[in-house]
C-alpha cells in the first residue's frame, strides 16, 4: 500500500492535545447515563417493539382502525367538524395577534424606558418608575399567558362558558397571545436603532417614531411568526377539542370512549388533510406577504 | 492509462460541454491542459476521475471500460485516481489530520473510518505526508485556520495519503497567491515524478504550463484545439485557442455562447 | 458547471407578486373566512360577561389561592416530575434514532440527485427509480409522522400498549421524528458539496462520505435544533399525561377533574419552573455548541 515516498514518519510528529478531549468524554458519558436512566424510567421496551409484545399490540390496534368509516353521513359531519376546527385555529390566531399587539409595545424595554428614545429625557424618577412597572407587568402578563398550558386554559374556559369551539378558540387565543407576545417582543427589542435615531433627530414624537421607524421593520417578522404559529395552532385546536372544546378533537374523544375505531381513523385522516392544507397555505402566504 | 474515444458530455440536453473528445494518455506521462474558461476542462476532469458519467463515447482507464463500473468496483477504481481541486474541498471544521487521512477512506472499512475520527489511527502517515508538502507542524490545527496556500498543501497531502496511480489537478493554483503558484506546481510534479504517477493538470496560466510540462493540450468549446509536445506549441496555436476571449468575463460569455446545439451525441449511446 | 436557461419563469413570478388583484382578493377571502369562522366557532362573547360565566371564572380563580403546598400533595409529585423529564429524553432519543435515517433518505442530494448519485443511476433505470422512490417514501412517512399531533399518537398508543410512560415516549418519538427528519434533511441539503465530491473521488463509500464530509459540517445545526426540540418535548410530555401517558399531566388531569384548583396552581407553577430550567439549560448548551470549536 505505501509506496516509496510515503512511509511512517522517521521522527515523531507533534503531540496534539489528546483527542478526544476530556470534556467531550464527560459529555458523552453524561449523555449515555441520561439515556439509560430514561430508558429504565419510562419502561421502554426495545425488544417489545422489535417484534415482541408491543409490536403485536400495536399491530392489533392498527388492524382495528381499518377500514375508515366512509359512510356519507359521517363524512359530511366530519367535514363540518373539520371546518369547525379550522375556524377555531383561524380566530384563535387572530385573537392571539390582537392580544400580542396590545401588549408587546408595553413590554419592550427599548420602547418604555431604555435605549435611544429615552436618553435625552429629564430624569423624573417617578415617571420612570411607572414606565418600568408597566413594562414589567406587561412582560409578566405575557409570561403568564404563555406558561399556562393551552389545555389548562381550555379546561378553565370550558368550565366557564360550557362545551364547544368557543372556549377552545379563546384558549388558543390567550395562550398563543402570550407566545406571540414574547416572539414579537424579541423582534421589537432587536430593531435597528439607526432609523430611529434619524427620525428622532428630525424632532418626531415617540408615537410618530413608532409608526414610521419601528412598525415597518417589525411587521414582516410579525406576519411570519404569526403564520408559523398558525401551523402549530391548527394542531393544538385538535388537542383542545379533546377536552371539550369542539371540533375534530371532541369527536375523537367521543369515538375513543365508544370504541368506534373506524370513525377514529376517518377523523385522523381529516386531521391529516386539514393540517397539511394549513401548512401549505401558511407557507404560501409567507412567500407572498413577507 | 487513459483512452477516450469520441467522448461527449451533454448537460440538460442542451449544453454540450465536451464534444467528441479523443485522447490517449500513457502511464507516467505529465500533461497540462490549457484553454479559456468554460472550455470543458473541469467537465473533462470530472469524467476522468469518475465523478460524472459521459453522455456517449468510450472511456477506458487502464484498459477498463469505466461505464460499466458500479458500487464497490467503481470505488476501487476511484481510489487509483487522486484529485486536487481549485477550491481544495477540505472540511473546514475538522483538524488537518482528519482531512489528510480522509484520503484513506477508499481503503478503510467503515469501522476503521469511525475509529479514526475518534482517535486518528495513522497520524504518522499524515505527518509524513504533511512533511512532504512542507507544513508538518499543522497536524492538529483546525483546517479553517490555515491560509489558502496551506490548505491547498493539505489537499495535496490528502492525495499523497491516498497514493493513487494518477493525479488530476484541476486548476490547483488558481485560488492561490501567484507567488506561491509555481511552487505548488513544482511540488506536484516532483511528487508525481518520485513515484512514477501520471499527472494531468488544468492550468489557467499558459506560462506555467509551458514551463513545466512536456505535453500541452489546448481545449476550446469542448474540443481539443491542439495536442502537442511543448516544444511545438506555436503562437498560432495559442491565438486560435484564446481567440475573441480578451477578459475573464469575456471568455466565459463568448465560449458559452458558442456552444453548439447537440447533434452528434445521443445520451443512451454509452458503449 | 452547467448554466440553465434563465429568466423566463422568474419574470412571471415577479409580475405575479405585483399583481394589483392580490390585496383585494386577499382581503375579501380574509373577511369571508373571518365571518364563516365566527359562525362555525359559535363565538358568543357575551357568555364571558354573563353572570354564570363570571361566577365560574371567579370560582376558578379564587379556588387557586392559596396553592396546595401540603407535603401530602407535593410528595406525590416527585416521581411524575422525573417521569416527565424521562419521557421527554427518551422520546427525543427515539425521535433522533428514527428521524435521522429518514432525514438522510429524504435529502435529495444524498439519495437520487447530484454528483453523489449520478454515476450510480446513470446506467440503470430501475436503480434510479428505486432511489427516487425511497426519497419520496421517506418524505411521505416523515410528513405523516409530524402532521398528526403527538396528542393523537399518544392516545392511540395508550389504546394499543396500555397506560404509563411508554406510550408517551412512543408518541413523542414518532411525531418528533417527523419534525426532526424534515429539518435534518433541510440542513443536509444545504451543506457545501465540494468536500463531498472530493471524498467521493478518493473512492470513499457513501457512509464514509456522510461521516467525514457531511456530519462535521451539519453537526452544529443538527444538535442545536435537536436541543430545541427537546425543550418542546418537555412541554409536550407534561400534557400527554392527560391521556394517561405518564408524567405530571396525569396528575394535572386528576386535579382538574376533582376541581382541586389549588393543586392545579401548584402543578402549573412546577411546570413553569421545569420548562424555564430546561429552556436555560438548552440555551446554554446550544451556545456552547455553536460557539465552541470541536470535531
Amino acid at each position: 500500500m505505501a509506496n516509496a515516498p510515503l512511509q511512517a514518519a522517521a521522527f515523531a510528529p507533534p503531540k496534539g492535545r489528546g483527542l478526544p478531549s476530556t470534556s467531550t468524554l464527560m459529555i458523552l458519558v453524561g449523555f449515555f447515563a441520561l439515556m439509560i436512566w430514561s430508558y429504565v424510567g419510562t419502561e421502554f421496551s426495545l425488544r417489545g417493539l422489535l417484534g415482541g409484545e408491543s409490536a403485536a399490540q400495536i399491530g392489533t390496534y392498527v388492524t382495528k382502525l381499518f377500514p375508515p368509516d366512509l359512510s356519507r353521513d359521517f363524512l359530511l359531519k366530519t367535514g363540518y367538524w373539520t371546518l369547525e376546527t379550522f375556524a377555531m385555529s383561524f380566530l384563535g390566531t387572530l385573537l392571539a395577534v390582537l392580544i400580542a399587539l396590545a401588549l408587546v409595545f408595553f413590554s419592550s424595554r427599548n420602547l418604555m424606558f431604555a435605549g435611544p428614545l429615552f436618553e435625552m429625557e429629564r430624569s423624573r424618577p417617578s415617571v420612570r418608575a411607572v414606565r418600568t412597572g408597566l413594562c414589567l407587568s406587561a412582560k409578566a402578563t405575557l409570561n403568564l399567558l404563555r406558561t399556562v398550558p393551552h389545555i389548562v386554559w381550555a379546561l378553565i374556559l370550558v368550565f366557564a362558558v360550557g362545551l364547544g369551539p368557543f372556549p377552545g378558540m379563546l384558549a388558543l387565543g390567550i395562550h398563543t397571545g402570550g407566545v406571540l407576545g414574547r416572539l414579537f417582543g424579541e423582534v421589537v427589542e432587536n430593531v435597528e436603532t439607526q432609523p430611529i435615531e434619524a427620525l428622532q433627530g428630525t424632532g418626531a414624537s415617540r408615537l410618530q417614531i413608532l409608526f414610521y421607524g419601528i412598525l415597518p421593520q417589525v411587521l414582516p417578522e410579525f406576519v411570519a411568526y404569526t403564520l408559523y404559529r398558525w401551523e402549530v395552532n391548527i394542531r393544538e385546536a385538535v388537542i383542545l377539542g379533546y377536552v371539550g372544546a369542539g371540533g375534530l378533537g371532541q369527536q375523537i374523544q367521543i369515538a375513543i370512549s365508544l370504541f368506534l375505531e373506524h370513525r377514529l381513523l376517518t377523523l385522523i385522516l381529516a386531521i391529516y388533510v386539514i393540517v397539511t392544507l394549513v401548512d401549505y397555505f401558511s407557507a404560501y402566504l409567507r412567500g407572498r406577504l413577507v | 492509462m487513459y483512452q477516450l474515444d469520441r467522448v461527449c458530455k451533454v448537460f440538460d440536453s442542451r449544453t454540450m460541454a465536451v464534444d467528441e473528445l479523443n485522447l490517449k494518455v500513457r502511464r507516467g506521462e505529465k500533461l497540462a491542459f490549457i484553454g479559456p474558461s468554460g472550455a470543458g476542462k473541469t467537465t473533462l476532469f470530472r469524467m476522468l476521475n469518475l465523478t460524472i458519467p459521459q453522455t456517449s463515447g468510450t472511456l477506458l482507464f487502464d484498459g477498463l471500460n469505466i461505464a460499466r463500473l458500479y458500487g464497490r468496483r467503481l470505488r476501487e477504481v476511484r481510489r487509483r485516481i487522486g484529485t486536487v481541486y481549485q477550491q481544495h474541498n477540505l472540511i473546514p471544521r475538522l483538524p488537518v489530520v482528519h482531512n489528510v487521512l480522509s484520503g484513506k477512506l477508499g481503503a478503510w472499512p467503515v469501522w476503521r473510518a469511525v475509529r479514526s475520527l475518534i482517535r486518528p489511527t495513522e497520524a504518522d502517515l499524515a505527518y509524513e505526508a504533511l512533511r512532504q508538502v512542507g507544513i508538518p507542524e499543522k497536524l492538529y490545527d483546525r483546517t479553517e485556520t490555515l491560509s489558502g496556500g496551506q490548505q491547498q498543501r493539505v489537499a495535496i497531502a490528502r492525495m499523497l495519503v491516498q497514493d493513487p496511480e494518477v493525479i488530476l489537478a484541476d486548476e490547483p493554483v488558481s485560488s492561490v497567491d501567484p507567488a506561491l503558484a509555481a511552487g505548488i506546481v513544482k511540488l506536484l510534479i516532483e511528487l508525481s515524478e518520485a513515484s512514477r504517477k501520471t499527472l494531468m493538470m488544468n492550468l489557467h496560466s499558459v506560462d506555467l504550463a509551458l514551463a513545466h510540462f512536456p505535453r500541452v493540450i489546448g481545449l476550446r468549446d469542448g474540443k481539443i484545439s491542439f495536442d502537442v509536445p511543448t516544444a511545438e506549441v506555436t503562437d498560432e496555436h495559442l491565438a486560435a485557442l484564446y481567440a475573441g476571449n480578451q477578459t475573464e468575463a469575456g471568455e466565459e460569455v463568448a465560449s458559452r455562447a458558442e456552444r453548439r446545439p447537440v447533434r452528434s451525441c445521443r445520451p443512451h449511446l454509452i458503449s | 458547471m452547467q448554466s440553465d436557461a434563465p429568466s423566463a419563469p422568474a419574470d412571471l413570478i415577479l409580475s405575479a407578486r405585483r399583481s394589483p388583484y392580490f390585496p383585494v382578493v386577499f382581503s375579501v377571502l380574509f373577511l369571508l373566512t373571518f365571518l364563516g369562522s365566527y359562525r362555525l366557532a359559535q363565538v358568543q362573547p357575551l357568555l364571558l360577561v354573563e353572570a354564570e360565566g363570571r361566577r365560574n371564572i371567579w370560582k376558578f380563580v379564587s379556588g387557586m389561592f392559596p396553592p396546595d403546598l401540603s407535603w401530602n400533595f407535593l410528595s406525590l409529585l416527585g416521581r411524575p416530575i422525573l417521569e416527565t423529564i424521562q419521557i421527554s429524553l427518551m422520546g427525543t432519543f427515539m425521535a433522533v434514532a428514527i428521524g435521522f435515517p429518514l432525514g438522510l433518505l429524504a435529502t435529495s442530494s444524498l439519495t437520487f440527485k447530484g454528483i453523489l448519485n449520478e454515476r450510480e443511476t446513470a446506467g440503470s433505470r430501475p436503480r434510479a427509480l428505486l432511489r427516487r422512490g425511497s426519497y419520496l417514501l421517506a418524505r411521505a412517512v416523515l410528513s405523516l409522522f409530524r402532521t398528526i399531533p403527538e396528542f393523537v399518537w399518544a392516545f392511540m398508543f395508550v389504546r394499543a400498549v396500555g397506560l404509563g410512560p411508554f406510550p408517551g415516549v412512543l408518541a413523542i418519538g414518532i411525531s418528533y421524528a417527523g419534525m426532526l427528519g424534515k429539518v435534518y434533511s433541510e440542513i443536509l441539503e444545504h451543506v457545501n458539496p465540494g468536500p463531498l465530491e472530493a471524498l467521493q473521488a478518493t473512492g470513499a463509500s457513501k457512509l464514509a462520505i456522510i461521516l467525514y464530509g457531511l456530519m462535521p459540517q451539519a453537526l452544529p445545526n443538527v444538535v442545536s435544533y435537536t436541543l430545541y426540540r427537546w425543550e418542546c418535548a418537555v412541554r409536550a410530555s407534561a400534557i400527554l399525561g392527560f391521556v394517561g401517558a405518564g408524567g405530571i399531566g396525569q396528575q394535572l388531569e386528576i386535579s382538574m377533574r376533582m376541581f382541586n384548583f389549588n393543586q392545579v396552581f401548584t402543578l402549573v407553577a412546577i411546570l413553569f419552573v421545569m420548562v424555564a430550567g430546561v429552556d436555560a439549560l438548552s440555551a446554554r448548551a446550544r451556545r456552547a455548541i455553536l460557539g465552541r470549536q470541536r470535531v
